[in-house]
């Protein structure tokens, strides 16, 4: 592998049934700013059936390139064809860094991916820099510049750890949705579209689809939220729900919870924050009987203002709060309902 | 019907979790156990095994320590336990072990191989699928409700807002979820077979079709630049005050910092 070979930023443009997914503009965004450090371009590759008019969204968003591969074998996401799509573009087109979103479909893409072109992959990052590895010279080690610094959480977000790939071409990197900003929209931008279709022949890898079965779901997207009315199982029941549904309601904010919840069956999961949930940054996190597992702390710590309401004084939550209120919840939050809607009313 | 089900020793960073006074992790204090998504991978290897009949095989790579959880797989009901150990294979990241344990596989008959999705440590979900294309075996990741067909396997693939019911030629590899099902408990009898079972134990020599480039910490094309524990915000206010009080409080914040 000669590395100098390897040039520009690459992003996977996740789409599913032909809308781009949010972490695709993400995904753009960053790699806009990493390739500008580098001084080269951000290309998408954009991966579907009948998906080319999805290249001006791209274009308008920052790519400079966008490379589509469309083919009839790649309408619903599958692991063989999609893997089988990017690694014949890595392979083409020699990215020097390729980035995929930590989605489910990208954390099933990713390794297959790596694995067939033999580069390395960082899971899960939630910053990506352009720097120097070692990060400080090392007597007798030579010091590599303008490489990819990945970092991510492990230990279920106790620790943080930054990691690099000096020797295999393309640095890749899965990235957590909602961690990296999209750039401004600039209407009418063009981005150069190239047309590349390797060839898709069904083997035994290529599995079958026997079904598509799709959960209706009316809920607005928590990741999307400013201001969330988070629950955890100290609120007690799925029809206590009530009063945090209200108190979302007056202060426009939406309802999430805690796995906890999940598991209970009080709520869906897709209102879950945290590790095996979403990672969500809104502007106010209403923690409310939330204890405040670290996993749950994971996936909520980067909210701009944590206000938290639990019962028991020493649990966890309130190491992370702006304000903390020990309290009894099904006392504070109707009141705090009641008042938000007065003072409102007086604006 | 044979299945290999892949398992890791992991430190317990639920409810375990242990801090050192400047809030960082005590990683002395914490225990091991076996990794909640691979305990999901092997139950739904023996609910297979009860329902068609099957020869369950756990490997785990790691320490010779790592051999308490092949005990604990074997007193559940796994038939066979294989540990690999060596020194060379220490510092691998994802790429090295799954080389690893491809390598291990390749000594056995399988028609199904499980692995949990990710380990509470890396939380990386890397293993799995890259085993799977070592091998050139098809993948179903975070698999529910997992059905045999003949010489096919049907599952239900989650995703953001659907499933797909996925059917798979076997040989294929399938990772599971903790949420996937309720391991059962190892029984008296189990663990007490377990503590006398053989476990097959095998190094470098015993990896087949494997280069000594692409294993542990050589052969890993990641590079850790820097490890750090986390740095949390520190904690803010906590008030102690009657319900009203409260509200005012939150009321008085929320003013403070222009959200109403």
């Amino acid at each position: 592998m000669n590395i100098q070979d390897y040039k520009g930023v690459f992003v996977f443009a996740q789409q599913v049934d032909n809308e781009l997914s949010g972490i695709a503009l993400e995904l753009v965004g960053k790699g806009k700013d990493l390739a500008k450090d580098l001084g080269t371009e951000v290309t998408a590759v954009l991966v579907g059936s009948g998906v080319g008019a999805l290249a001006d969204t791209l274009g308008e968003y920052g790519a400079d390139k966008v490379i589509v591969v469309d083919d009839p074998e790649l309408k619903e996401y599958r692991t063989e064809p999609y893997a089988h799509a990017l690694a014949s573009v890595i392979n083409e087109f020699k990215p020097d860094i390729f980035l995929v979103g930590a989605t489910a479909i990208g954390r099933d893409l990713g390794p297959r991916v790596s694995a067939r072109i033999h580069t390395g992959l960082t899971a899960d990052c939630t910053q990506l820099d352009i720097g120097d590895f070692p990060i400080n010279p090392i007597p007798g080690k030579e010091q590599l510049h303008n490489q990819l610094l990945m970092t991510r959480p492990a230990f279920g977000g106790n620790t943080i750890a930054t990691i690099a790939c000096p020797e295999f071409r393309p640095q890749m990197a899965t990235v957590r949705p909602g961690v990296m900003q999209k750039a401004p929209r600039e209407a009418g931008r063009k981005a150069e579209v190239i047309n590349y279709n390797p060839g898709f022949t069904p083997n035994d890898k290529y599995v079958e689809i026997l079904e598509v079965v799709k959960a209706v779901s009316d809920v607005a997207d928590i990741m999307d939220a400013k201001i969330l009315v988070s629950g955890g199982r100290g609120v007690g029941s799925p029809e206590n729900f009530k009063i945090l549904e209200d108190l979302a309601e007056v202060i426009g904010g939406t309802v999430s919870c805690s796995r906890a919840v999940v598991d209970a069956g009080w709520k869906p999961k897709d209102l879950q924050v945290g590790q095996t949930g979403k990672t969500v940054r809104p502007n106010v996190y209403f923690a409310i009987g939330i204890s405040g597992a670290i996993q749950h702390v994971a996936g909520m710590e980067e909210a701009d203002i944590i206000i938290a309401i639990n019962k028991d004084e020493t649990a966890p939550i309130f190491e992370v709060a702006d304000y903390g209120i020990v309290g009894d919840l099904n006392k504070i939050v109707p009141a705090l309902t009641e008042k938000l809607k007065v003072e409102l009313a007086e604006k | 019907m044979k299945i290999v089900v892949c398992i890791k020793q992991v430190p317990d960073t639920k409810g375990g979790v242990k801090f050192n006074p400047d809030g960082t992790l005590d990683r002395g204090a914490m225990l091991t156990i076996m990794n909640p998504d691979d305990k999901a991978g092997l139950e739904a290897a023996l609910r297979l095994k009860d329902q068609y009949g099957a020869e369950v095989t756990v490997v785990t790579m790691g320490l010779p320590k790592a051999e308490e959880v092949l005990r604990e797989a074997m007193a559940m009901g796994a038939d066979k336990g294989i540990l690999v150990t060596d020194r060379v294979l220490g510092g691998a990241d994802t790429w090295a072990t799954s080389q690893t344990l491809a390598g291990a596989i390749r000594n056995l008959e399988y028609d199904l191989i499980i692995t949990g999705r990710q380990a509470i440590d890396g939380d990386t979900a890397q293993v799995g699928p890259q085993i799977s294309e070592h091998l050139g075996i098809p993948v179903i990741s975070y698999a529910q409700n997992i059905k045999i067909e003949g010489d096919s396997v049907i599952v239900e693939r989650q995703y953001d807002d659907r499933y797909h019911v996925l059917k798979a030629k076997m040989p294929c590899l399938i990772t599971a979820l903790a949420e996937l099902n309720e391991p059962r408990y190892m029984t008296p009898g189990g663990i007490f077979d377990a503590y006398n079972a053989e476990i097959t134990v095998w190094g470098r020599a015993n990896l087949v079709d494997v280069e000594d480039s692409n294993l542990g910490l050589k052969g890993s094309p990641t590079q850790i630049a820097k490890a750090s524990d986390k740095v949390r915000k520190g904690a803010g206010e906590k008030v102690n005050l009657d319900p009203t009080e409260s509200v005012d409080y939150i009321i008085d914040k929320l003013k403070v910092k222009h959200v109403i």
